[in-house]
């Protein structure tokens, strides 16, 4: 079950000077549960690649598969898919337009054709899932701040019952505790409720901390698929193609090279300060 | 750090005392609902030359501030002087703007022009510059920060860091003493960020241009001269970087974080290694850590 992308290619202005492959012969499979993050330059085809996850976009060739089924079948139910996989885009406080953050998060299941109870029943569980306060239930959303507009947003995805999120940047011009509470949160859906998540996004740090598994695009093909630890092994690749790795992976190569014993595959301050402490201790151990 | 010459009032290029600014809104019969004092009762001093940073969380006021460096607001209680005009004086908006440029968020929001020379060459051109040194200062302008090969080239075919670049180099034309960056890199990635950074520090050294960087990121501000932390619309803290980032809690407090090396280095020496605060650098950090090994 999940999501399978099978020779994926998916072409720009087809036979023109200006031909460009935004994605190329990709395969990929995203199991249910997984928190996958997907890392890659301006242009590398991340969201391309996500935009083609609830058939926002159609492949030029290839196929996709949601739950073992092709998604480019005739009669397949794509309005249904877009419930199925939620996308929360970047800036998703863009889009809010209604008169109060309840009838905001209501729009969608409205939109399902629920009954009335049970688009209440969703907007509440789906307001109270982002942690967003009861009281201000009736506020209008552009009275909030940033972060809080946010929340709203995904809240009004979460209502759907999305059975894969998709988040493009979530964090993008948030103060650091706004981006943190953001990624708690994604998290807590994470390892709460089972949800499938995938995160694009432009921060090594962001990925390092909270993913299981990070998918690297460059050019629109997938580079370097793994753990973060396994893939921020190749910072110096990671570099060619724009990216880096967190800044404490360097400070563990920088720790490396002046003599230090440690393992550099950390990726989070934690891990590093745990490996740190280990060699601290060791040397402590010898000499006495 | 560069040297500083001694300071004099009458040399600050920014000088804010008390400066205060509310916003007020009223209801449909024009009576008052409620007042937002935004930037509220804040001292600022810039010397020509530095580099400032400005850091605060979402709403703490410090885009307010920055619109009032170039009279888009004026204060509504309190003292601005930027480089010796009072910003209160409507005769002095047109001053001020030509003396502190503005680079705002989001770059397509900026660039007007569909070449990227002629998007330079728009502002001074409005303002009645000579043709043939509206050439020179978009030459100059674009090689400063890089995208003179690009000058031909149709904007919206750049990155988001070459188009804040462009943008930096439209008000670069203008020949400002005092350059105000509203988060320019917000919505960049890491490499558009590092782009757009390089391209401000060397205006700073190498023409002598202050910049005053208002930021989310806190790796953006180690190179700072002086950084001011708003809060509230009040100035909550005040230093040179290092010592701004050696209090990671206060920091915390303001919803705001340091740099993952100062937190990697909080942290070991909350678990007992021997190292200082406010470390900045890789290298800083290294360096401390090897002291720490030898003393053991």
């Amino acid at each position: 079950m999940g999501l399978r992308l099978e020779h994926v290619t998916y072409q720009y202005s087809t036979g023109t000077a200006y031909e460009i492959k935004a994605l190329d012969d990709v395969n990929l499979e995203i199991k249910d549960g997984q928190f996958l993050g997907i890392i890659g330059h301006t242009g590398s085809g991340k969201s391309t690649l996500v935009q083609h996850l609830n058939g926002l976009l159609k492949a030029t060739s290839g196929t996709i598969y949601f739950n073992d089924e092709n998604i480019y079948a005739d009669g397949y139910d794509l309005k249904g898919l877009r419930t199925k996989v939620g996308m929360v885009f970047q800036y998703p406080e863009h889009q809010l337009f209604e008169t109060t953050v309840f009838a905001d998060v209501c729009f969608g299941p409205k939109n399902q054709g629920l009954p009335e109870e049970e688009i209440k029943k969703r907007a509440e569980e789906a307001l109270e899932a982002v942690g967003f306060p009861k009281a201000q239930y009736d506020a209008s959303p552009f009275e909030l701040s940033g972060g809080q507009k946010r929340r709203v947003a995904i809240a009004g995805v979460l209502a759907m019952h999305p059975q894969i999120l998709i988040l493009d940047e979530p964090t993008a011009g948030l103060d650091p505790a706004g981006r943190n509470e953001i990624l708690d949160l994604i998290k807590s859906l994470h390892d709460k409720k089972g949800d499938t998540i995938i995160l694009v996004s432009h921060s090594m740090e962001d990925v390092a901390n909270y993913v299981d598994r990070i998918l690297v695009m460059d050019k629109g093909r997938p580079r370097y698929d793994g753990t973060p630890r396994e893939v921020f092994r190749h910072y110096k690749d990671l570099e060619e193609i724009g990216l880096a790795a967190p800044e404490v992976t360097y400070v563990m190569h920088d720790l490396k090279k002046a003599g230090f014993p440690v393992d550099v595959d950390c990726t989070t301050v934690e891990e590093a300060k745990e490996e740190i402490l280990r060699v601290f201790r060791a040397k402590q151990a010898e000499n006495n | 750090m560069k040297d500083v010459k001694e300071k004099k009032q009458h040399d600050n290029i920014i000088e804010a005392i008390d400066l205060s600014h509310e916003y007020v809104q009223r209801d449909e019969e024009g009576n008052v609902e409620r007042i937002l004092t935004a930037v509220d009762h804040v001292d600022l001093d810039v010397w020509p030359g530095q580099f400032i940073s400005i850091l605060g969380h979402n709403g703490s006021g410090k885009s307010t501030l920055a619109k009032h460096l170039n009279a888009l607001l004026a204060p509504t209680g309190g003292s601005l002087y930027v480089d010796g005009k009072d910003a209160a004086k409507e005769e002095n908006i047109l001053p001020i703007r030509k003396t502190a440029g503005m680079v705002f968020q989001n770059p397509d929001n900026q660039i007007i022009a569909s070449v990227v020379e002629e998007d330079v060459g728009f502002g001074p051109e409005n303002i009645g510059v000579p043709t043939d040194e509206i050439w020179e200062r978009v030459e100059k302008s674009l090689k400063s920060v890089g995208m003179w090969e690009y000058r031909k080239h149709s904007p919206n075919k750049l990155s988001g860091g070459q188009k804040q670049r462009v943008a930096i180099a439209g008000v670069m034309a203008m020949e400002p003493k005092c350059i105000v960056l509203d988060e320019p890199t917000a919505m960049l990635d890491p490499d558009g960020r590092k782009e757009v950074l390089a391209a401000v520090h060397e205006l700073n050294k190498k023409k002598g241009v202050t910049i005053i960087l208002i930021t989310h990121y806190m790796e953006e501000v180690v190179g700072s001269d002086y950084v001011y932390v708003m809060d509230q619309g009040k100035v909550v803290m005040r230093g040179q970087p290092r010592e701004i980032f050696s209090d990671v809690d206060k920091l915390k407090s303001f919803r705001l974080d340091v740099p993952q090396v100062t937190l990697l280095g909080h942290e070991l020496r909350e678990a007992g290694l021997d190292i200082p605060e406010g470390i900045l650098t890789r290298q800083e950090l290294v360096e401390a850590l090897r002291m720490a090994a030898g003393e053991d």
